[in-house]
């Protein structure tokens, strides 16, 4: 405490901190961008290891063999599907009731706020088929689930033959401790958003969905398996769920773990490890693995159905097979080993999987950082924020820091009115209102009055209202009586710092990509914005940086790092439907990025915009 | 200055319609931070269903409110929602008032030792001027109606705002100079939620100051005064406990209220400090720390009575701070309280030393105990070691702003004695610290 109540010490810091805050901001974000690429590179990361006990030492031998009646199935179940144009729902039903499960089906309808044009539905209907295999060694409070979703066309059948064939081998096997549940979902991430609410009594997105007629105890994890040929050359896990929430990391360790073990190729963002750190391409390799993480993390969707599990407290990941023109084949049977290991293994769970970490980065499969190593890059972009508000309290004035002793200090100009503060900042926060309200509610009228669909009624009425924001400074300017003082932006700047830190540090907590992809583009206009500086270069800047622009530049940076990069004119269709589906995914799922930019960071940015316009 | 105070009432009664109205209230009154088992409404309503049968409320270890606060519901259910606002205004008219006569009483001492010469002549301008004081009381009010903290703890429907509206008239009463009502609210006070009894030693300095007693332990007057109004207090509390055994028929409330404030049974996280270390503590140690902690709360009034026996308004303050930092069941309507009264300490404002670092903590603190607590309950990614780690974060947060102000007023009144331009011996600029 001698710093805080020690006089001299505070004021020889203070005193520091203001003269060299420009240095030390500039050096602050050097270091947190090094930092950050600095993940990337393996001597600095830790090698993954399983933590979970239950899942470590003990023993599984794999004896799945019938991939070749796997195949068999998916052939049926390809013919089945074309000919009822949908889900073969009694057909399932009737294999998944022959194969000794308990089979419930749950139908439900939604209507989505406006047409998705990606996966062209509108009124979407369907009905979710689920088996339950009882436990025959324990009580049956607790229960696993694997699903496959049933996707139109002839993809994932492979997928749902092998859900039934592991049903089917697993029926007859004794050590089971915890119920199995077997899900066939239609309309992907609608289809289990109906039956995670079904199952847990709860509607929060406003779905019709009957009430679910069987149920097995509380589910501990969940496997979500897409697989569309017959053999495939490696396996993808996908991890990022509902605004970047990620499963326990122990599931990817035993995923991982297993692939070792059966010698399945293994990817995660569809790269494979390689093993040559020290050389530039490997380091690339693995920064672009990780910035594909961000990106993905950082856009808050769910990437595969295993998305919106975590949001019950449940583990789950989605592994997709992917079929390249690569030489090396795996074929049905062996990935059905692969699930039948990872399920008992899981079955062997005492407690849900807590050991290891929820908050990482993963550069390759093998190798994780932990939130220790990344939250730095962050905490360094937020110190410069603390920094600027700090420099710009002791330039207003405030006795307790310019002078300790408050006794020398002079009088004190008067204070700006509290009205100077209210007036942006409430102003800012309705266009924020309005722009997270308005592009749904008035996608009729647009579409009566312009030629457009109903989609792109509501992403150009976004983009409309985010633009029409820019224009604000001038009325508020208006509405405010006489100028703008030097004294007032500052106060007003003050506040829009501190607004601007909690609002990313809360941000990057949930979600650490998003906070600090948003931080790297907002810190240092909002830390260097002032009055003086020349209008319209700073505005032109300010624009290219505010969070619309970031979402371009994400879309750009993800297609290149996918290795499909595309024009200007693609690039901005991807931007629009990166709008569209992001609004669709708050209103169908409760992703919380639409709004956290709509309500929080768009405003906050206007403060700023404000700022630069204040006189 | 009514017609000010009245438009604040009326935005502070709209905000609290609207939000009663609007569906946050659900998610507000299920907040930790909000209601703690001592005042949840949810618990309030087990109570009077439990009577309402002709069982006794205290039967179920749910309802933890005192017999008074359950009969006053039996009557008032259908109007829970007015109960709290009126709570809400009344507590804020009384801090209105009663700053306002402490005010005057400064400015009128302030007047009288000018008068007589007794302050250094380059302290003028540390007195307080008519024209600044003038907004004060307002401005309490609107810290009290308008502070987020009040506003979610009434949409809670947290009966911390009716606690708050009785120490509030108390302290108007006391203010005021009348010592039989000032007992009487203190006993209810008590009676309500124990802690605040450590009111009764500024109380008590207050009316010994106004009676132009000294305190000295010698003197007759000084005893046969504090023999009175002692005996004010404890009359209308072994009253008002009687009158509670009369209503229910038994002693039930004693365990199952005071006992249970202070043996801190229920550990449901809150803003406090009690609940992670009591659930991380052996069994056999929990005896011992728990009376550590409760004397903890306690304690304080010694030190701080001898030190600030002159300003029993500021001592009124700092209790209430204490109070509300360490007590067992905290909640942000406590902490509301206290706030209140920072406008009237603005004259202080100049020797704050932290308040930049304080304002950062506290908001960063506000914003991230919904945060950790989504981390911790709903994603499971998060533990409640992170939860814990930001109560500690907001109490230390806290407790450095009361020292702060503690050290600010103490300074204030060393210069007003001193003279304002101090000069070590050796005739360098001296500077006070506080050790």
């Amino acid at each position: 405490m001698g710093l805080l109540s020690d006089p001299n010490r505070r004021k020889a810091l203070t005193g520091l901190l203001t003269r060299l805050n420009t240095p030390i901001c500039v050096v602050c974000f050097l270091a947190a961008v090094v930092w950050f690429m600095g993940l990337a590179f393996e001597p600095f990361t830790l090698r993954s290891y399983m933590s979970e006990n239950a899942m470590g030492s003990t023993m599984v031998e794999e004896r799945f063999s019938s991939g070749e009646r796997a195949l068999a199935l998916a052939k049926e179940f390809g013919a089945h599907k074309r000919k009822a144009g949908g889900m073969p729902v009694d057909w399932l039903v009737k294999a998944m009731r022959s194969r000794g499960l308990e089979v419930f089906t749950q139908s439900f309808s939604r209507k989505l706020p406006f047409p998705d044009e990606n996966k062209e539905r509108y009124m979407v209907r369907g009905t979710n088929v689920y088996g339950i295999l009882r436990a025959p060694r324990a009580p049956r409070t607790e229960a696993l689930v694997i699903t496959a979703p049933c996707s139109p066309g002839d993809s994932n059948n492979q997928a749902v033959a092998l859900l039934l064939a592991l049903a089917q081998y697993f029926r007859n096997q004794v050590y089971w401790a915890k119920d199995i549940i077997f899900l066939v979902n239609e309309h992907d991430l609608i289809g289990t958003q109906a039956w995670l609410e079904g199952y847990h009594h709860t509607n929060i997105t406003g779905m019709e969905y009957s009430p679910l007629q069987g149920r097995a105890g509380s589910i501990q994890a969940a496997l979500s398996l897409e697989l569309s040929s017959d053999v495939i050359t490696s396996l993808d896990l996908v991890l990022e769920g509902l605004n970047g929430q990620l499963p326990n990391l122990d599931l990817a360790n035993l995923f991982y773990a297993f692939c070792q073990k059966l010698g399945v190729l293994c990817t995660i963002q569809g790269k494979l490890q390689r093993n040559d750190w020290d050389t530039a391409e490997g380091y690339t390799h693995a920064a672009q693995t990780m910035m594909l993480m961000v990106l993905k993390q950082a856009c808050g969707r769910s990437w595969g159905d295993h998305g919106l599990f975590l949001r019950y407290h449940i583990e789950a990941a989605s592994i997709r097979g992917i079929n390249s023109f690569r030489h090396y084949k795996t074929d049905i049977t062996t990935i059905g080993r692969l699930l039948e290991g990872m399920v008992r293994k899981l079955n062997n769970l005492l407690e849900r999987l807590h050991q290891s970490y929820f908050f990482y980065l993963l550069p390759s499969l093998s190798r994780f950082v932990s939130i220790g190593y990344y939250m730095p890059a962050f905490g360094l972009l937020a110190v410069i924020l603390l920094l600027r508000a700090l420099d710009l309290w002791v330039h207003l004035g405030a006795p307790a820091l310019t002078a300790v002793d408050g006794v020398t200090e002079a009088e004190q100009p008067s204070s700006p009115g509290v009205l100077t503060v209210l007036t942006p900042l409430v102003i800012s926060h309705l266009t924020g209102v309005a722009l997270y309200l308005l592009p749904v509610h008035l996608q009729e009228m647009a579409v009566e009055h312009f030629p457009v669909s109903e989609t792109e009624a509501v992403v150009l009425t976004a983009i409309a209202i985010y633009t029409a924001g820019l224009a604000l400074p001038h009325n508020t300017q208006r509405l405010l009586s006489g100028e703008g003082t030097e004294q007032g932006w500052k106060v007003l700047k003050l506040t829009a710092l501190l607004y601007l830190a909690v609002l990313l540090g809360c941000t990057a907590l949930i979600n650490f990509s998003l906070g600090f992809i948003l931080a790297i583009t907002l810190v240092p206009i909002t830390a260097s914005i002032t009055p003086h500086m020349p209008k319209a270069l700073s505005a032109v800047v300010m624009v290219l940086l505010s969070p619309a622009f970031t979402i371009l530049y994400c879309v750009f940076i993800y297609q290149e790092l996918i290795e499909a990069p595309v024009s200007i004119g693609e690039g901005w269709m991807l931007f629009l439907s990166v709008i569209s589906q992001g609004i669709l995914d708050h209103a169908l799922y409760g992703s919380l990025v639409y709004p956290l930019l709509a309500l929080f960071i768009y405003p906050c940015w206007l403060m700023f915009w404000n700022i630069l316009f204040w006189n | 200055m009514a017609a000010p105070l009245t438009l604040l009432l009326i935005v502070a009664v709209t905000i609290r319609a609207v939000l009663f109205r609007s569906n946050l209230a659900e998610l507000i009154s299920e907040r930790v931070e909000v209601v703690s088992p001592l005042n949840a409404w949810k618990r309030v309503v087990e109570g009077l269903a439990l009577l309402d049968l002709g069982v006794s409320p205290y039967s179920g270890d749910v309802f933890h409110e005192t017999p008074f606060m359950i009969y006053l519901f039996h009557f008032l259910v259908d109007y829970a929602e007015l109960v709290f606002m009126i709570a809400d205004g009344i507590t804020a008219v009384a801090l209105y008032q009663s700053i306002q006569t402490y005010n005057k009483n400064v400015f009128r001492k302030q007047k009288y030792a000018l008068e007589s010469d007794r302050y250094p002549a380059d302290c003028l301008e540390l007195l307080r001027s008519p024209k600044e004081m003038f907004y004060i009381p307002l401005k309490v009010a609107m810290f009290y109606l308008l502070n987020p903290f009040t506003i979610l703890s009434c949409v809670a429907k947290s009966t911390c705002g009716l606690n708050n509206a009785i120490i509030a008239l108390f302290i108007l009463c006391t203010l005021k100079g009348s010592a039989l009502l000032s007992g009487i609210l203190l006993a209810l006070a008590t009676y309500q939620s124990i802690y605040p009894l450590t009111l009764f030693a500024p109380a008590l300095l207050f009316f010994l100051q106004r009676l132009y007693i000294p305190v000295n332990l010698r003197r007759s007057s000084f005893w046969f005064f504090t023999l009175q109004y002692a005996f004010i207090y404890v009359g209308s509390l072994v009253v008002i406990t009687g009158l509670s055994f009369f209503l229910l028929g038994s002693w039930d409330f004693i365990p199952s209220v005071y006992g249970f404030i202070l043996s801190v049974p229920d550990l449901t996280p809150n803003i406090g400090l009690f609940w992670y270390f009591f659930a991380e503590m052996f069994e056999h140690f929990r005896l011992f720390f728990i009376c550590v902690f409760q004397i903890n709360v306690f304690f304080y009034t010694i030190p701080l009575s001898i030190k600030l026996k002159e300003h029993p308004v500021f001592l009124i303050f700092m209790q209430i701070a204490i109070i509300s930092i360490f007590k067992s069941y905290p909640t942000v309507g406590d902490v509301a309280l206290y706030m209140a009264f920072l406008p009237a300490w603005s004259h202080l404002y100049r020797f704050l030393r932290n308040i930049f670092l304080v304002s950062c903590v506290l908001l960063a603190c506000a914003a991230l105990f919904p945060v950790l607590w989504h981390l911790w309950i709903y994603a499971g990614s998060a533990n409640s070691n992170f939860y814990y780690a930001i109560t500690l974060l907001f109490n230390f947060g806290q407790i450095l702003l009361v020292s702060d102000y503690f050290y600010a007023y103490l300074r204030r009144e060393h210069h007003l004695t001193h003279g304002l331009y101090l000069k070590k011996k050796d005739g360098t600029e001296a500077t006070l610290v506080l050790k």
